[in-house]
């Protein structure tokens, strides 16, 4: 993984510098609350419902075993002991005091952390695909670019007082782990004919309160023009997109206002000026860079471990763990891991100190001490030996986190909502631990398959409803929570918005709207192979709607 | 009955260092909602409300700002969702903490 | 007020003068875009150095012809979050090669002060209620940039490569 050099660890002690002078003259009565607030932000730093919240950058979601402890012992220190995995591949503190960030900052600093631009009117902490790197299907590793972007957005002189927030994606396959078409810039790393790699540009993407499937813009910008490329995207929306109103200040309102054919027009337009200048990329800093993701030292492995497959044929809870929570790696003999974040009744993507610990050992142990963090939520650890999977499997039971539930409906993802954000509308978290209670069983949720089911306390979208196949949106009215249903929703290649069920239900009913919801396919479905999202495309959605209002309308009159 | 429905309220904010909510007692800020001043006429809770603008200026609180309470029998109660989760200082489910119990001194 | 270059305070020499105000001889003045283009010959007559005030939804291509004309482009920063201008800062540079001086009037806050020298603007007027100390404290923060934008700042991939080539 990437290390800093000098010039990175003196940078990120500089800016830690910086905030805690902030902070001091926050302190001192120099900064109103009004001016503080933005600087604030764009360190990472909210002022929530309870306290004050962190948000700390993991740069396209890969950490190393250390920098996961450092994690653990903030968490300790100044926190309750727990952090909060995003959507966003960070993670977050909910209980810090103000006072105390800028010790904070200066452990995170310690290990190559910090919380720059995890919030704020800037370029956004860079995402990837969490398999980058271990996937057979990608082109090219994309954490080298996400590298490259990073630094390129860090403090960025001209982009960091834009118009609204801006999230840039990246992946390398046909295959999309990363939603990246939901990102005001989805990059996907493409060859073209001569076999060259370069950059297919999605922008203008987006969820909140217009969701927009990002168009693609334009199919390829070589690899050297990547940053100028950025940069007159970036200043096209920095001059032209709106101002006057929050909700229409993201870039894909300017996109959709302007057309995507004339926005491409207009930022080829100022491309052509600076393409030739010193944003060009010189080839030794790639190469500089590349070479920290060489890969690990692999063994060569056996593809038939027979201890491994013994295990698998003996212990059914072990085989069903395996099939749900790992995936093939690129090379013969190892297997990637996720674990879920998401046991029955937990708070999805909350993670405990001692968890934290633990994950670190195992990463240590079994995976050349890397993780990674991934946009659902869930953690990795990349490179796990087959021969190990057994007795690391074991570990991870003795602290809750081996529920075979990856990509299932109890994969829940779930923004923090109104137990703590001070956006929300409705409670998310609560209403994920319900429908995971109501989906316990692993056998069932295994039989019902991949399902994604994703919530948000408010019309933000943090929680992806948008995208889900089956999206809870919660809403206030008068002062009570209510909850949206949208089926259909897909963050993948395949990717397509929700469309709303019907009127909105209550706290006590969503649970039994989303049963109906999954028995309803069971009913439909031509087979355990057609997924749930299949099954919604061939049926459309009257017969969803047909029998969770006639089961709701038979359980009010019941009740009654 | 709507037509003369006296609006009861109170006035909130957050410590600066420490961001809790808080409540404005008439004298003093209180984490307590139930020790919170109800005020019945709107001039009043506006005063309180200027009031506490002195509390932003020292630095103490951040964000004051009116609420609705509805009166019981047992004194005042929050009428939303998100003011119930604040009065409480906490989520609405069991925080799992590990085996941390307290932040640690230096 | 005095306006800051590399962070230390220097009388303000320029006059800023309303669309309605008459226009005094021998100045060097401001004027709005508006006046500019209404009364550019008689400006051009006054033996003054001009320079024209562009409103943070101004794009310096309105006066692109003109800026051979003008020692000086004022870019309105209205709001602090409004951050149009340093995208017009740098198009003044690097699009249109202008090479008098640029200022930031407005709401520029110390912490913006590093990112407007290296969009191109030379001088900024921060607000009176300021203490012009922190913003020259503000220059002292960074030694470390990454973005190349054109000024004479090395960037951290420069001085990496750099160093390798001495190495080698």
């Amino acid at each position: 993984m990437y290390r800093y050099d000098q010039f990175d660890a003196t940078f990120v002690r500089e800016r830690t510098a910086q905030f805690s002078g902030q902070v001091a003259r926050r302190l001192a009565g120099e900064l109103t609350e009004e001016e503080f607030r933005p600087l604030r932000l764009k360190n990472g730093l909210y002022l929530q419902l309870h306290a004050y919240m962190l948000r700390v950058a993991i740069p396209y979601g890969e950490l190393s075993s250390q920098q996961m402890r450092k994690l653990a012992y903030i968490a300790r220190r100044y926190d309750k002991g727990y952090g909060h995995f995003t959507t966003r591949q960070n993670i977050q503190y909910n209980w810090p005091r103000l006072d105390d960030v800028p010790a904070i900052l200066a452990h995170l600093a310690e290990v190559e952390m910090h919380a720059i631009q995890t919030s704020g009117n800037c370029i956004r902490n860079v995402t990837a695909d969490h398999f980058a790197g271990i996937a057979a299907d990608e082109v090219e590793d994309p954490r080298i670019w996400a590298e490259v972007i990073r630094q390129w957005s860090t403090l960025h002189p001209e982009f960091s007082y834009l118009p609204r927030k801006f999230k840039i994606c990246l992946i390398a396959s046909e295959h999309d782990r990363a939603a990246m078409r939901t990102h005001d810039i989805g990059l996907r790393i493409v060859r073209n004919a001569k076999g060259e790699l370069g950059f297919a540009f999605y922008t203008g993407g987006g969820q909140g309160r217009t969701p927009i499937i990002g168009p693609l813009v334009k199919d390829f910008v070589a690899q050297e023009d990547l940053l100028s490329y950025l940069d007159a995207t970036l200043r096209v929306y920095n001059m032209h997109g709106r101002r006057d109103n929050i909700y229409k200040a993201r870039i894909k309102i300017l996109v959709q206002a302007l057309g995507a054919e004339e926005f491409t027009r207009q930022v080829d337009e100022e491309w052509l000026r600076i393409k030739d200048s010193v944003l060009k990329l010189p080839e030794a800093e790639v190469a500089r860079i590349r070479r920290y993701f060489a890969p690990p030292d692999y063994e060569k492995l056996p593809v038939y471990v027979e201890s491994f497959e013994d295990k698998k044929l003996s212990d059914p809870d072990f085989a069903r763990w395996i099939r749900a929570n790992t995936h093939d790696h690129k090379v013969d003999g190892y297997r990637i891991v996720s674990i879920s974040l998401k046991p029955v009744g937990a708070a999805p993507g909350d993670i405990t100190a001692d968890q934290m610990d633990l994950v670190a050992d195992l990463a240590d142990t079994y995976s050349f001490g890397e993780i990674r963090a991934t946009h659902r939520q869930n953690l990795i650890l990349p490179h796990v030996r087959q021969q190990d999977l057994f007795e690391m499997w074991q570990k991870l039971q003795g602290v809750k986190l081996a529920e075979p539930n990856i990509d299932f409906v109890g994969d829940i993802i779930a923004c923090p909502g109104l137990d703590y954000c001070n956006l929300a509308n409705a409670r998310s978290i609560p209403v994920a631990q319900r429908i995971s209670r109501r989906f316990s069983d692993p056998k069932r949720q295994a039989e019902i398959g991949e399902l994604r089911l994703n919530i948000s306390g408010c019309i933000n979208a943090c929680g992806h409803h948008h995208v889900g196949h089956i999206g809870i949106l919660g809403v206030d009215k008068k002062g009570e929570e209510f909850y949206q249903v949208t089926l259909g929703g897909s963050s993948a290649e395949d990717i397509s918005l929700g469309k709303i069920l019907g009127p909105a239900f209550s706290y006590d009913e969503i649970t039994d709207a989303v049963e109906a919801v999954v028995d309803t396919y069971l009913d439909l479905r031509t087979g355990p192979a057609e997924r749930f999202i299949d099954t919604y495309r061939r049926t459309g959605i009257d017969p969803f709607k047909e029998k969770v209002y006639g089961s709701l309308k038979e359980r009010r009159s019941a009740a009654e | 009955m709507a037509n003369d429905r006296t609006v009861h309220q109170m006035v909130t904010a957050q410590w600066l260092l420490g961001g809790e909510s808080i409540y404005w007692t008439g004298s003093a800020w209180s984490e307590s909602f139930a020790e919170g001043k109800v005020y019945a006429d709107q001039a009043a809770a506006d005063a309180a409300l200027a009031e506490a603008d002195a509390f932003v200026k020292q630095r103490k609180i951040v964000g004051p700002y009116l609420i609705e309470v509805e009166m019981d029998a047992t004194g005042p109660q929050p009428t939303s969702a998100r003011e119930r989760i604040r009065a409480a200082h906490n989520a609405t489910f069991a925080i799992d903490h590990g085996s941390w119990s307290g932040r640690i001194a230096d | 007020m005095a306006v800051l270059r590399n962070g230390v305070p220097q009388p303000n020499e320029w006059i800023r003068v309303a669309d309605d105000q008459p226009l005094p001889e021998n100045a060097k003045v401001i004027v709005s875009v508006e006046r500019w283009r209404s009364e550019g010959e008689r400006l051009r007559q006054l033996n003054g150095a001009l320079g024209v005030f562009l409103k943070s939804d101004q794009s310096p291509l309105l006066i692109a012809d003109d800026l051979h004309r003008l020692s000086l482009v004022a870019l309105e920063f209205p709001k602090f979050t409004d951050g149009r201008a340093f995208s017009y800062a740098r198009i003044l540079r690097d699009r249109l090669g202008y090479k008098g001086e640029i200022r930031a009037v407005g709401q520029v806050l110390r912490d913006q002060y590093v990112f407007m020298l290296r969009c191109g603007i030379d001088t900024i007027e921060p607000p009176v209620e300021k203490r012009v100390e922190g913003y020259a404290e503000a220059l002292r923060e960074f030694s470390v940039f990454y973005q190349p934008t054109g000024d004479e700042r090395a960037t951290a991939l420069q001085l990496r490569h750099q160093r390798k080539a001495v190495a080698a």
